[in-house]
């Protein structure tokens, strides 16, 4: 038997909800610590487990909004069930279903899973076809209202740093937030002073759960790095230049003096790829299993770890190779040149998708957000920039540093970390999907030493800074996304899922030469072949099975139908076919037709000197 | 015109008693006159009646041959097949349809049982079950059998069903009476005797005075209520003004009633009526009407007032020059005159309290508040610009001299380049940009990008003094909108574009961003920080170190563009038709003519992006993976696209989407025999199987029917 759900005795919903509005601002620390007094477990903060016990604690009266019903538009397969149900179904029992119909689901949240673009205006379509076509769109709808639907599952909110009135958050120093914190936050902060082995690179696992980092003297090491647990620590004797996890965090890609070495995460050595030689730069693509590594030769070499094969080796005409980052939207390799230019590849072309002009001078460091929407560079000239990278590739905001930053990293919720000099500053946007704004350091940290290498962790507010002095971990509020995907990359992961994930993931290998600057124009159909093969076939045909008939005009009556009636229909429809035809040439070039509208109003006898 | 031979006749020498010539007598003989005796007999009637049917009758028409009956046969059974096949039609295409096919077809219908029967037949077996049942029935809880009690039962019927018979019952009797009342009504009103209408009317109108007396005498409260209603309807009267002389009927009866005396009476006699329903009847409405037109003024005025300060508000200033000339004394007048809203609506409660009447100041009041409140707005609006201003303005006289000098030093430099000089004029404002950062005015100019610059703007912005912008510059942006409104500069030269579009490739590097005033501060940089001037000269250092980069680039791009361009076709064989020999060369006709030139393709996508080049190859192996057929009942690529969009993974789905999405189109049961499908299985009635098997089996047992078909068929 249901019943109303009852709002909590001695307070009425109405006034619970305002009061929820009116609660000053809280800092980061404050609901961490409420959750932890909610839950039962002194573990990590993010438990499935502990999103189902919390769920129903919610008051459900915030859901209902019956304004927003998404579905106003009849839907052919849904319309007759929604239409019964909303009315309050009699049980047997007589009880009323208090909130009748399915759940109502914002239409804001529902229209970002939308996949279908309907501003594109489509060609004429026979009933058939559109039949079809109107399929296809209530399943769009319907599926991406089952989406919208399946956010309530993601329980967990971001972090936030808030100043009181006035108070700049980049004045917050991390002792500050480390004593506000829960312990179990605080933990995450912690230095390592590694000053012998020079400065360090470093990496973090892709379920973020492990550390790597390398030093510039030959210092390897892997640690989990929440639990502080060792995994290895070698000397390779020789120049670490980069270091980068693989798939998973048992395998390791060092990126010596010489060559290109993996290493398991005891510190065995497994490979040494001797085709990839002086390696200054390693990336790894995860859903293609490449691993792309920039070298001082000047090649741009992608290596599929899944086979042991060597996909490309583009020479990238640019001189010594030591920027490089990756695209995490399309899987494009961006890499930075002394000419001021970033240039965009990918292992099916040898030329480069795109080059941009982004500095005067060289290109220090070049980061993309996890979006792909933006890209940050910043140069020789102390110059800061982030770019669109929808099309224009135009600059949407510049900003001159007193040093320059010469490492640069993007969050996965879309903080921008700079490592100049000794300090790390750190500005963030508005949400998620929106560009870092400038104006003003969102958190700025000073270490002891040089920064040499900067990493986001994800799925923890946390930085990662490899510098002269050895390795800091910074709490960054807001920093990571808070709800993991548990199939895709679970922090929390025993070795048996690990295992089977990889098996599922290495099913699901995206080809290399898929990757392209537009991954949504692979679901589009190849025209070029389709006019090409259409073109095969009226030749072999020696017709065109799809031409339109000529008009021919209908036989009339009553002396209607004479031949000189006939030809004047006949021209008749192949005037409206020319007229026609004429208008959309037209339409087509607007802009010559401008140009010739308006010529010099008034030359001059000065235009001869205009050149 | 025919005429008869004269004939000479005589008797013929060969005639004889045997033979029975015809000549003579123009008369045919008839086979019945031979047959006929002498005297009619009955017994001959019987044979005469057969042979008129004899005759009657035609001769049986020759069977038609083999083929052609069999091809009549073949015709009349595709007919009837087809018929009954096309009842399967709708079923057909709804299977074609259908997202999923389930065999086979018949299925055992999941019975929706009510809980009660499921419930009556299950009984309670365990202990526990029968303690619970035990309990219930303690308790007298309804338990199996009738699982709820009559009275439930009754309440959840909220209308049985006689009552709902009766009530129809109702509903249609109401219906049919409003319709028979409706008829009657348009009858009456369709007849046109006048008498009958006038003595219809003088019949009510006598039938409401009795009534009214008797009211009266019965009820006097009831008749005043009465004598209101006559008296509103005078009113009513009065404001339509309907018995003057200004409506159809009147206007005709004034022409006619220079002639016609029963039509001047008429008009008398409604003029009269208006007259007497037009009076006056109490002197102390007077006053009020006074009132109410005061009322009305006051209304209208705060309005008028109103309308004018909205204009003057709104959007487009230009076309209001002259209003707010006129009103900008009042303006500047009314800002000390109106006291604050607070105290007037003070004053309104005391007011209120005073007199009843004071409903029009409050109304008043609220107006003025408004306006006063819109006008207070707008000189926000207007004191703004200026304190944004102020600032520019001071600190920009400083700076200006220096840029100036520095502009001309980069001018110099660049006429030395060769390829980029440009004038002067044009250089300057590039340069002035680069004006020392305004912290506070670049939140303002990023909010805006879309507001783009062209040189000539800059220039006088330049003059002016007051420049500043560091909105980055975007070329793309800019090119559309020169592009869009070329109203506004029609004398700009297609080359200075160009040039326009190099310049912002410059601007794109050369433009000075706000440097950040960080808190933390690199430690190697402190020590120059103070050093301002060192600091500049570095940042023009690195401006000329620049220069190169953009050339190149610009070079890179150029290249790449020709490369990308299709190539003509030159066919021209030199020799051929003309001299041939060393060092000759084909004459610029022949070239012409010989020279196959490519469409121009598609513009490039960086064609308005000057600082990207971006590839235009096809990627070949990414192209292997596309679609490149399209499915049938597509007809452009774009529709088929449109319903490939959505993923159908489980990666980018919910579980149950990616269900739905997944489902197989055809569902079979293991172990389960696929029928073919029947009537029954779609609801229809089996006869149209049966005749389709009649007419396969044997083609040529036909009904009447089919003959008489088959016979006309022949005959056409």
């Amino acid at each position: 038997m249901e019943t109303a759900p009852k709002p909590s005795k001695d307070v009425p919903p109405k006034k619970n909800r305002l009061q929820a509005k009116r609660k000053k601002p809280r800092r980061y620390w404050e609901e961490e610590t409420t959750l932890t007094a909610a839950g039962a477990s002194p573990g990590p903060p993010r438990n499935k487990k502990r999103n189902r016990e919390l769920r129903p604690q919610r008051p459900k009266n915030s859901y209902i909004a019956k304004k927003s019903r998404i579905s106003r538009k009849p839907q052919l397969p849904k319309k007759p069930r929604e239409g019964r149900n909303l009315e309050p179904q009699r049980s047997v029992s007589g009880a009323q279903d208090p909130f009748p119909g399915p759940a109502p689901v914002p239409v804001e949240v529902a229209r970002k899973f939308r996949r279908i673009d309907k501003s594109k205006k489509l060609p004429h379509s026979k009933s058939k076809t559109r039949s079809r076509l109107e399929v296809a769109e209530a399943e769009e709808e319907e599926i991406s209202i089952k989406a919208a639907r399946s956010e309530l599952l993601l329980a967990e909110e971001p972090g936030f740093l808030e100043g009181e009135d006035g108070e700049d958050t980049a004045k917050i120093h991390q002792a500050d937030i480390v004593e506000a914190v829960d312990i179990a936050s605080a933990a995450k902060h912690f230095d390592l002073n590694l000053r012998q082995f020079g400065p360090y690179r470093l990496n973090y696992s892709p379920t973020g759960r492990h550390l790597a980092f390398g030093g510039h003297r030959g210092h390897v090491a892997a640690l989990d790095w929440v639990t502080k647990r060792l995994m290895c620590e070698i000397n390779v004797m020789e120049a670490v230049r980069d270091i980068r996890f693989l798939h998973s965090e048992a395998l390791l890609a060092v990126a010596q003096n010489r060559w290109l070495h993996i290493y398991d995460n005891q510190g065995i050595e497994l490979h040494c790829i001797r085709r990839c030689d002086r390696v200054t730069r390693l990336e790894f693509l995860p859903f293609h299993f490449l691993l792309a590594t920039a070298s001082e030769t000047g090649f741009l070499t992608y290596l599929d770890v899944s086979v042991g094969k060597i996909v490309a080796a583009l020479n990238a005409r640019a001189g010594r190779l030591d920027v490089m980052t990756k695209n995490p939207y399309n899987a494009v390799i961006h890499l930075g040149h002394s000419n001021g230019t970033v240039s965009l590849w990918s292992p099916a072309m040898k030329e480069p998708l795109a080059k941009i002009l982004c500095h005067r001078g060289g290109v220090r460091a070049v980061a993309v957000d996890s979006t792909g929407m933006y890209m940050a560079t910043s140069g020789l000239d102390h110059q800061l920039k982030i770019f669109d990278l929808r099309g224009m590739f135009q600059p949407l905001s510049a900003r001159t540093l007193p040093q320059g930053a010469g490492h640069l990293d993007f969050s996965q919720r879309g903080l921008l970390a700079a490592g100049m000099g000794d300090v790390v500053n750190i500005w963030a946007g508005q949400g998620k999907a929106s560009p870092p704004s400038l104006e003003q350091p969102y958190l700025t940290h000073r270490l002891s030493g040089h920064v040499h290498g900067l990493h986001f962790c994800p799925f923890e507010d946390v930085l990662g800074v490899g510098h002269s002095g050895g390795i800091t971990s910074m709490l960054v509020p807001g920093a990571a996304e808070p709800n993991f995907d548990g199939l895709e990359s679970n922090p929390y992961r025993s070795q048996k899922q690990r295992q089977e994930w990889e098996v599922k993931a290495l099913l699901e290998k995206v080809p290399a030469e898929l990757i392209c600057l537009d991954p949504r124009a692979l679901a589009e159909v190849d025209v070029i072949s389709l006019e090409q093969e259409k073109k095969e076939r009226i030749e072999r045909l020696g017709y065109d099975p799809e031409a339109k008939a000529p008009f021919q005009p209908k036989p009339k009556q009553k002396g209607r139908s004479s031949t000189a009636s006939l030809v004047k229909r006949k021209r008749k429809v192949m005037d409206k076919e020319h007229r026609d035809k004429v208008r959309q040439s037209l339409e087509q070039q607007p802009q010559k037709q401008e140009k010739a509208k308006f010529p010099r109003a008034q030359p001059s006898a000065l235009d001869r000197f205009v050149r | 015109m025919r005429w008869k031979l004269a004939e000479r006749s005589e008797a013929s020498l060969k005639v004889s008693e045997f033979s029975v010539t015809s000549e003579g007598s123009g008369e045919k003989l008839v086979l019945s006159d031979l047959l006929g005796p002498v005297k009619t007999s009955s017994s001959l009637a019987v044979v005469k009646k057969q042979l008129n049917r004899v005759k009657s009758k035609k001769t049986v028409e020759l069977p038609l041959n083999k083929e052609e009956v069999e091809r009549i046969h073949r015709e009349v059974a595709f007919n009837k097949t087809s018929q009954a096949l096309s009842k399967w039609d709708p079923i057909v295409l709804k299977n074609r349809q259908a997202e999923q096919l389930v065999f086979p077809l018949k299925k055992e219908q999941s019975a929706f049982a009510p809980i009660e029967h499921v419930l009556s037949g299950w009984k309670a077996r365990t202990p526990l079950e029968q303690e619970v049942f035990n309990l219930l029935h303690k308790n007298k809880q309804p338990m199996t059998d009738p699982l709820l009690t009559p009275v439930e039962k009754a309440s959840l019927k909220a209308m049985s069903l006689e009552e709902a018979k009766m009530r129809r019952a109702e509903l249609q009797r109401a219906r049919a009476l409003q319709s028979y009342y409706e008829a009657r009504a348009r009858r009456e009103k369709k007849i046109k005797s006048k008498k009958y209408h006038k003595v219809l009317k003088k019949g009510k109108a006598r039938k409401a005075l009795k009534d009214f007396e008797k009211l009266r005498k019965v009820n006097p409260t009831a008749a005043l209520e009465e004598l209101e209603k006559i008296e509103k309807a005078r009113m009513m009267e009065r404001m339509s003004l309907k018995h003057q002389n200004s409506g159809k009927w009147a206007k005709s009866k004034a022409i006619m009633a220079k002639y016609d005396l029963e039509a001047r009476q008429a008009m008398q006699e409604q003029l009269a009526r208006n007259k007497e329903l037009t009076q006056k009847l109490q002197v102390a409405s007077n006053s009020e009407e006074e009132e109410e037109g005061v009322e009305e003024e006051g209304d209208l005025v705060p309005d008028a007032v109103n309308e004018i300060q909205m204009d003057a508000d709104g959007p487009n200033p230009w076309m209001l020059r002259n209003h707010s000339r006129g009103t900008k004394e009042a303006k500047g007048q009314d800002p000390e005159q109106l006291p604050d809203p607070v105290a007037h609506e003070a004053s309104e409660s005391e007011e209120e309290e005073d007199r009843p009447g004071a409903e029009e100041e409050t109304l008043l009041n609220e107006f003025e508040e408004r306006r006063s409140l819109r006008r207070k707005s707008g000189l926000n609006q207007d004191a703004e610009p200026v304190s944004r201003q102020e600032p520019k303005d001071s600190s920009s006289q400083e700076v200006l001299s220096e840029l100036r000098a520095l502009a001309q030093k980069l001018n110099k430099e660049k006429n030395q380049s060769g390829k980029q000089n440009m004038s002067s004029t044009r250089t300057v404002p590039v340069v002035q940009r680069e004006g020392p950062p305004k912290a506070e005015e670049e939140p303002l100019l990023l909010q805006r990008p879309e507001r783009a610059h062209t040189v000539q703007e800059l220039e006088e912005l330049a003059k002016e003094g007051c420049f500043q912008n560091e909105e980055v510059p975007r070329p793309g942006r800019e090119g559309q909108q020169t592009e869009r409104n070329p109203n506004t500069q029609p004398g700009v030269p297609k080359e200075k574009k160009r040039k326009e579009q190099m310049i912002d490739l410059q601007n794109l590097l050369t433009t000075k961003s706000p440097s950040v005033k960080s808190l933390a501060i690199p430690t190697t940089v402190e020590e120059l920080e103070d050093e301002e001037e060192r600091d500049q000269k570095q940042m023009i250092k690195e401006a000329f170190a620049g220069d190169d980069v953009i050339r190149d680039f610009l070079k890179e791009k150029r290249e790449a563009v020709e490369a990308s361009k299709p190539k003509d076709v030159d066919l021209t064989l030199p020799g051929w038709g003309e001299w041939g020999g060393m060092g000759l060369k084909p004459s610029a006709k022949k070239r012409r003519r010989f020279l196959i030139k490519t469409p121009e393709g598609p513009p490039r996508k960086d064609k308005n992006l000057p600082n990207v080049i971006i590839n235009e190859k096809r990627n070949v192996h990414a192209a292997a993976h596309q679609v490149r057929v399209l499915p049938y009942p597509f007809t452009h690529h774009q529709q088929f696209e449109r319903t490939i969009q959505t993923p159908i993974g489980s990666t980018w789905n919910t579980q149950r989407a990616f269900q739905k999405l997944t489902t197989p189109k055809v569902v079979t049961k293991p172990g389960h025999i696929i029928k073919p499908i029947k009537a029954e299985d779609v609801g229809y009635r089996s006869s149209s199987r049966s005749d389709l098997s009649v007419v396969q089996r044997n083609p040529k047992q036909l009904s009447i029917r089919h003959k008489k078909q088959l016979k006309k068929n022949s005959v056409d």
